[in-house]
């Protein structure tokens, strides 16, 4: 313990002998530690703004779209002809046990038109299910009903981002009449503002109408049985995994597919959702990690290099040490513990720098900063091990030498 | 304590490289009694730092024995010697040998570091070393802000803070001008005089030989000639007990 200390004061002292050396020696590690710490923190970050984004589109939720995983074709759907109908949906929600409630909906691409100024946004044709399957909150006044939807009631909800656009501030939506495709559609209520973007663009840039009239007034009459995605929330009792099977069955069923042919629909499970999300991050941190190890070896060899440089110079000084009573092991201790000080000094300034970085990263993405404690103490610690690592060899060295010829060394 | 600090039998040290071999020592038997003052003068590779390096440790002679205090330490393995140059060594280099860039006080420290001495007695005892030379208000300087005589002082602090027993010197003041020599000489002597130590020194200067009790005069690693030399009783006055000292120093820090 004695000896620690003593060799952690004749370290320290010799580092602070070389202050620049010292820190240039340590930019390495720095680097390499902010780029650990960073990496990490985005990944967290990134992690948690998609299980958020997952939670808040529902729970138990299943969607089911039209197109085989083969083709790739779970988007091919969008907008344009779909396998499904709303007779699956009903098929659905008649025959499968496991379903606790089921919608479905069409969107498309519209032109919202208030006063003097109009907007560009998404319209999502739905029915009221869809305020808990999709786990929308209303801000203010309230979802259609299932007679709106019967009626084809021309009411529609804004997402926040409209309303900004639209309305002054201070002033009242709801109540107001806004045009789409030459039709005078009611403001019945405002959605909770969702915040952040996520992957797909701005979470509050849509509005929302019954179907019925989305299809009559705004989409085209064209193909008014077809939705591009039929939403359904499971039994919390079942896992997703069999109510997706049960779907699956009813689809295949209704769609009269025989055994051997592909599914002309795919179902994605919630968890599907979020592994594949998971996948994306894991890849991405993988090699962003693999870059960031890099670094630190590339830290751990300039650190080595350093001391090795140092040994040389400081010869003289060893062989006064050892004349003075210095074993070989004080020697190995003071130049290992010298290492480990700068490469951990250099893991803290890296968790430093890296912690910001990821703060600045994620107010500019837009994704929340998780603070993890692990990571932090594991980056410092795998710093102090990386010194240790490369120290040991330019230690063994200095303990190694002669003091006659390292006191006799020019 | 009286006796034999320093007793050899036939010591020999070869270096070899390749076919060249060098007889460096060719048979060295001396024995120094406890307290006396020896100086070693010969011409230049005689051999007189290799016999100070195993007179202190730092190498093992090829063959004969060289006993410290009655024991053998011809072959203790490099721990052991380390241990013994902590215990009962102290050294001054001609090249005075400071660390760089580290406080006067530090330096002087340095052995009672590996000694294995609490922090605070190490800023004790090297205070008082640094007092004994003279230099107790540079403590803080470093070698680069003290002329050599006072870098020498510093490394005569150094060598006895741990109150060795044998203090070795070689050439301590070949790089010091006439009169810092007179000073350096005049520290070394008293010390061997007042507190008893064992002092060994090697020498190119007559004038300073002349302070020590006995000369050896090597020539091609073997001594040709060993004289007692008379020493005028001390005329300088003595300087204050230890006790008295440390006090001073324990005032000062207070
Ligand atoms: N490490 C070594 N390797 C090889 N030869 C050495 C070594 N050390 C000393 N020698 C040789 O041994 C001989 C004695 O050297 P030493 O240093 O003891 O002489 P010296 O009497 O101290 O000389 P000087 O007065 O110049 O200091 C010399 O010939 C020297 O070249
Ligand atoms: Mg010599």
């Amino acid at each position: 313990m004695k000896l620690l200390r003593m060799a952690f004061t004749a370290a320290l002292r010799a580092l602070r002998r070389n202050k620049l050396r010292s820190s240039l020696t340590t930019l390495g590690m720095v680097i390499g530690v902010a780029a650990v710490i960073t990496t990490v923190g985005i990944g967290q970050g990134a992690t948690r703004a998609i299980e958020d984004q997952i939670a808040s589109i529902g729970t138990n939720l299943l969607v089911v779209m039209p197109g085989t995983r083969q083709r790739g074709g779970a988007h091919s759907g969008w907008g344009g002809a779909s396998s499904l109908t709303l007779g699956d949906a009903r098929a659905i929600e008649r025959e499968a046990s496991f379903v606790d409630s089921v919608t479905y909906m069409r969107s498309g691409a519209v032109q919202v038109i208030y006063g003097n100024s109009n907007w560009a946004t998404t319209l999502l044709a739905t029915t009221p299910v869809f305020q808990v399957v999709g786990n929308t909150d209303i801000a203010q006044g309230e979802f259609f009903t299932e007679r709106d939807v019967q009626t084809g009631a021309r009411v529609v909800l804004l997402g926040q981002t409209i309303v900004d656009q639209l309305f002054e501030s201070g002033e009242d939506p709801i109540g107001a009449v806004v045009r789409i495709r030459e039709t005078a559609f009611r403001v019945i209520g405002v959605l909770e503002r969702k915040g952040g973007s996520n992957f797909s663009g701005d979470r509050d840039d849509n509005v929302i109408m019954p179907f019925t009239t989305a299809v009559r007034r705004v989409l085209g009459n064209r193909l008014p049985g077809m939705v591009q995605q039929i939403m359904v929330s499971s039994i919390p009792s079942v896992d997703s995994l069999s109510a997706a099977a049960e779907i699956e069955e009813i689809m295949r069923h209704r769609h009269r597919l025989k055994p051997s042919d592909d599914s002309d629909f795919t179902i994605r499970t919630q968890e599907e959702v979020s592994d594949m999300m998971g996948n994306v991050m894991g890849i991405m941190s993988s090699v962003l990690m693999g870059v960031a190890s890099i670094s630190l070896l590339v830290g751990g060899i300039g650190i080595m290099n350093i001391l090795l440089v140092s040994v040389t110079e400081r010869t003289r000084e060893i062989g006064v040490r050892m004349a003075v009573g210095a074993k070989g092991r004080h020697i190995l201790i003071q130049f290992l513990v010298e290492s480990i000080i700068l490469s951990m000094l250099g893991g803290m300034i890296g968790t430093g720098l890296g912690l910001a970085g990821t703060m600045a990263i994620a107010r500019v993405a837009g994704f929340p900063f998780v603070f993890s404690l692990a990571a932090v103490l594991g980056a410092v610690l795998f710093s102090g091990a990386v010194g240790m690592f490369f120290g040991f060899y330019p230690a063994r060295q200095a303990s190694r030498l002669d003091p006659i010829a390292s006191l006799r060394y020019e | 304590m009286s006796g034999r600090i320093i007793e050899t039998r036939d010591l020999r040290k070869t270096f070899e490289f390749g076919d060249v071999v060098v007889h460096a020592l060719r048979g060295i038997s001396v024995e120094v009694p406890t307290g006396q003052f020896v100086a070693i003068i010969g011409k230049s590779g005689s051999g007189k730092s290799t016999f100070m390096n195993i007179l202190g440790c730092l190498d093992r002679p090829s063959s004969g024995t060289y006993r410290l205090e009655g024991r053998d330490i011809s072959d203790r393995s490099a721990d052991e010697r380390a241990e013994l140059r902590s215990e009962q060594i102290g050294f001054v280099f001609q090249a005075f040998n400071l660390i760089p860039r580290t406080s006067a006080l530090e330096n002087v420290e340095l052995p009672l570091v590996y000694g294995g001495v609490s922090r605070s007695q190490q800023h004790i005892r090297g205070l008082e070393a640094l007092d004994r030379v003279g230099l107790a208000h540079r403590a803080d300087h470093h070698p680069s802000q003290l002329s050599g005589g006072e870098q020498q002082r510093v490394a005569i602090a150094r060598a006895l803070v741990n109150q060795p027993r044998l203090l070795l010197a070689d050439e301590p003041t070949g790089n010091l001008d006439t009169s810092t020599s007179g000073e350096i000489m005049q520290i070394i002597s008293e010390l061997n005089r007042d507190q008893g130590i064992t002092v060994v020194l090697v020498t190119h200067e007559p004038e300073i030989a002349a302070y020590a009790d006995r000369v050896l005069t090597f020539r091609d690693g073997e001594i040709i000639a060993d004289a007692a030399q008379l020493q005028p009783l001390p005329t300088s006055p003595a300087p204050p007990a230890k006790a008295e000292m440390s006090r001073d120093v324990a005032e000062e820090s207070a």
